[in-house]
């Protein structure tokens, strides 16, 4: 018996097992609203701004590894998601984005609501199709399903226009798809992973450096054994940090452009750089002539087009992680690193990682009371100072503990990513970690967490300022703070280096504005108030609970290698 | 600097709407360095066969390589560039204003270079060229020298690995 596209729609996603869909209605897809309205086996989730709907997917995704569901209307609702679809793209986020279009006989017409979403976003997706035929509805789910969820994860798009939706159509959805032109690569290629191994084997000053690849690939256990056996210490990018606990004795800590000294100085004198599920991104490599200039390099990635993009390494290796890694652990024995390793921790104890503690409240008390505070919970950051601290001084123990906005670095991701990975967590604690700036670029969402008792602790890092610029600006540009300062009015002088007594208190005063959607809101002056303050959110269970810590305007974040420095070029105070 | 040197690739893609402009997206997105690219059918409809010309250094072709590989449409990539092709490109050549002097020129030139006169009259001719992309080159520099008027459309070549090794 035939059934209308609006009808399959449905069915394939309860296939799929998608129990949660974010979505937001509109003209052209009032027809699914109305399927999904039937059942009761989707929650449907709705946000107050289709950029918050996706990013909420994305922590969804990201905190479970399942793919992510999200719906929107044609025209202004495809568009409010390209930011999100960039988003998951860059950092391998498994989306699938239904996307509403006029009917198939306006395509072309600028009709109410039309864009071309597919030609739009087609850069920035792992996939994108319009369904311009009812009998490949089915096909194309499946598919898309298969391609966010497989290989190296990425978000897919399906167009959908409005009478495929309620044409009628084969009832049948494909267990399975075959797609001729996608290949993934499913194994390891022995002898070259056996190169790498004793290239290994024969450092002196081995390092491994893991990446996002590790959390994807839920390779934990096998990177723990594989350092463990060796003997190799190991140095996280930010998307790989909690590959391996904060607190395990071989972990050094992040590298890069925030990284931690010890462990940009073990990536520029380190003879083998074990690399595993990286990209070499710019924010991790510096000046590429100087990174890691004196070691051999292996890279280990599930993406041939990640291999010998950025860095030329001298063994390439194309696989999943967790498969690498089992295989390296049936090799892997014990290597004396002792000398090594003394000389990493030397380099911490030169310059260790630590924030000054006189002056009040700083952003590595907060970071440390919100592991005191929420041990196994999940951390959310959005962009900017905050979310490097959170990167650098959170402890992280658990899988997918720590969601960021990595790749494209997008403001206004932690709200609703929070949001999404609570729903998708329920008995778990999440925190988002945020700053004034970011937060009010989606604090919309505070009413989707309101709704949804999202019970999220949002810790907002006020310092008055879009902090990260204002770094720059401090740093870099004789501290002319050019549109940083948020509470800069026509009436300031053009060249306020600073707060002072006539700056309106608060823009917005977000402790009334989370108590005005329902939620619990606390300010946080010193140092003295912050537990006090933790235990009384706590108490407030079912909404969002919102934590103002008024920092002070002056926190940097070091250490700092300006972009394009060689790492070893670190600012440190 | 690395370098830059002209390099071929066969694409087979799936024949659907969009391909080709995230084929060429893909081109203008990562600033590489397109020079040619054609399409068309092949023996198997739903598959189209592109052959692409690029100008790069050895680094960024495997690169390119490697993004057209993981296109979800994209089925095969051939790298032609050290293969013995046969390798032409369509192109014709409109000549106008001509004097009867000029057409009889116009008809040697036609005859060295092998390619036909199709269409003529009173003052204009059209010259139709199935050469390697270099003699239509040469063609068209030969024919700007001794006439004004001259249009010329080219179809961006398309090529095919040999059978026998040699053909080039």
């Amino acid at each position: 018996m035939d059934i209308t596209g609006r009808k399959l729609f449905v069915k394939a996603l309860q296939e799929e097992g998608v129990d949660t869909i974010f979505a937001y209605p509109g003209g052209t897809v009032t027809d699914l609203f109305d399927e999904l309205y039937k059942t009761d086996a989707i929650d449907l989730v709705l946000p107050r701004h289709e950029q918050g709907l996706i990013h909420e997917a994305e922590g969804y995704a990201k905190s479970t590894g399942k793919v992510g569901v999200c719906l929107v209307t044609s025209g202004p609702g495809a568009t409010n998601i390209v930011t999100g679809l960039a988003d998951a793209h860059y950092d391998n986020v498994p989306l699938v984005c239904f996307t509403g279009q006029v009917p198939r006989a306006l395509i072309g017409n600028d009709a109410f609501q039309e864009v071309d979403i597919v030609g739009i976003t087609r850069s920035i997706t792992k996939y994108s199709v319009t369904v311009h035929d009812r009998a490949q509805l089915g096909k194309i789910i499946k598919m898309a399903f298969h391609i966010a969820r497989t290989g190296k994860p990425g978000p897919v798009l399906i167009d959908l226009p409005k009478d495929i939706q309620t044409a009628s159509g084969s009832a049948d959805y494909p267990d399975k798809v075959e797609i001729r032109g996608y290949k993934i690569n499913e194994g390891v290629h022995v002898g070259q992973l056996k190169k790498a191994y004793k290239l290994l084997k024969s450092a002196k000053k081995p390092l491994i450096l893991a990446g996002g690849g590790i959390h994807i690939a839920g390779a934990y256990e096998e990177l723990k054994t594989f350092a463990e056996k060796i003997h190799v210490p190991v140095v996280t990018t930010v998307m790989g940090k909690g590959a391996i606990a904060s607190n395990h004795e071989l972990y050094i800590g992040n590298c890069g452009m925030h990284g931690r000294y010890s462990a940009n100085k073990a990536v520029s004198e380190c003879d083998v750089l074990f690399s595993i599920g990286t990209r070499f991104n710019d924010r991790i490599t510096g000046d590429l002539n100087e990174f890691a200039p004196k070691a051999k390099i292996v890279h280990i990635d599930i993406d041939t087009a990640s291999i010998s993009r950025n860095v030329v390494v001298d063994i390439p290796i194309v696989a999943d992680a967790k498969i690498a890694l089992d295989k390296l652990n049936e090799w892997a024995e014990a290597k004396n690193t002792s000398a090594w390793q003394k000389q990493i921790e030397e380099w911490e104890q030169e310059n260790p990682l630590e924030m000054r503690r006189d002056k009040g409240l700083s952003p590595q008390m907060i970071m440390e009371e919100i592991n005191r505070q929420y041990p196994t919970g999940i951390y959310v950051t959005d962009v900017g100072q905050h979310q490097m601290w959170a990167s650098q001084y959170l402890q992280l123990t658990q899988p997918r503990q720590f969601l960021t906005s990595g790749g494209l670095g997008t403001m206004g991701f932690g709200l609703p990513a929070a949001i999404g990975a609570k729903i998708a967590n329920r008995d778990r604690e999440v925190v988002c970690i945020s700053g004034d700036g970011g937060l009010q670029m989606n604090i919309q969402e505070l009413a989707t967490a309101v709704v949804q008792s999202a019970d999220v602790t949002v810790c907002v890092l006020n310092n008055y300022y879009l902090g990260m610029v204002r770094q720059m600006q401090q740093l870099f540009y004789g501290k002319r703070y050019s549109a940083t300062c948020l509470r800069r009015r026509l009436t300031c002088p053009p060249d306020c280096k600073g707060p002072n007594d006539k700056c309106p208190k608060y823009v917005p005063d977000f402790v009334k504005l989370v108590e005005s959607y329902g939620g619990f809101g606390i300010r946080v002056e010193t140092a003295e108030e912050l537990e006090a303050a933790f235990a009384e959110a706590k108490q407030h269970k079912g909404v969002p609970r919102l934590i103002e810590c008024m920092i002070s305007t002056d926190e940097l974040v070091l250490p700092m290698v300006k972009g394009g420095n060689p790492m070893s070029e670190m600012i440190l105070k | 600097m690395a370098e830059m040197k002209s390099r071929w690739i066969a694409l087979y893609v799936e024949n659907q709407v969009g391909v080709l402009a995230k084929v060429s997206g893909l081109f203008s997105g990562k600033s590489y360095n397109l020079q040619s690219l054609t399409v068309g059918e092949t023996e198997d409809k739903t598959i189209s066969r592109m052959t692409i010309g690029v100008k790069s250094d050895d680094i960024t072709f495997e690169q390119i390589k490697k993004q057209l590989n993981r296109m979800v449409e994209v089925i095969k990539v051939i790298d032609l560039t050290d293969v013995p092709l046969h390798m032409k490109e369509i192109l014709f050549a409109k000549i106008s204003k001509v004097s009867e002097e000029q057409i009889t020129q116009l008809f040697q030139v036609a005859q060295v270079f092998g390619v036909e006169v199709v269409d003529i009259n009173q003052d204009s001719v059209i010259l139709e060229s199935h050469l390697t992309e270099k003699r239509n080159d040469d063609l068209i520099a030969l024919l700007k020298t001794k006439f004004k008027l001259i249009s010329v459309v080219r179809g961006g070549p398309v090529a095919i690995e040999a059978i026998s090794t040699g053909n080039r």
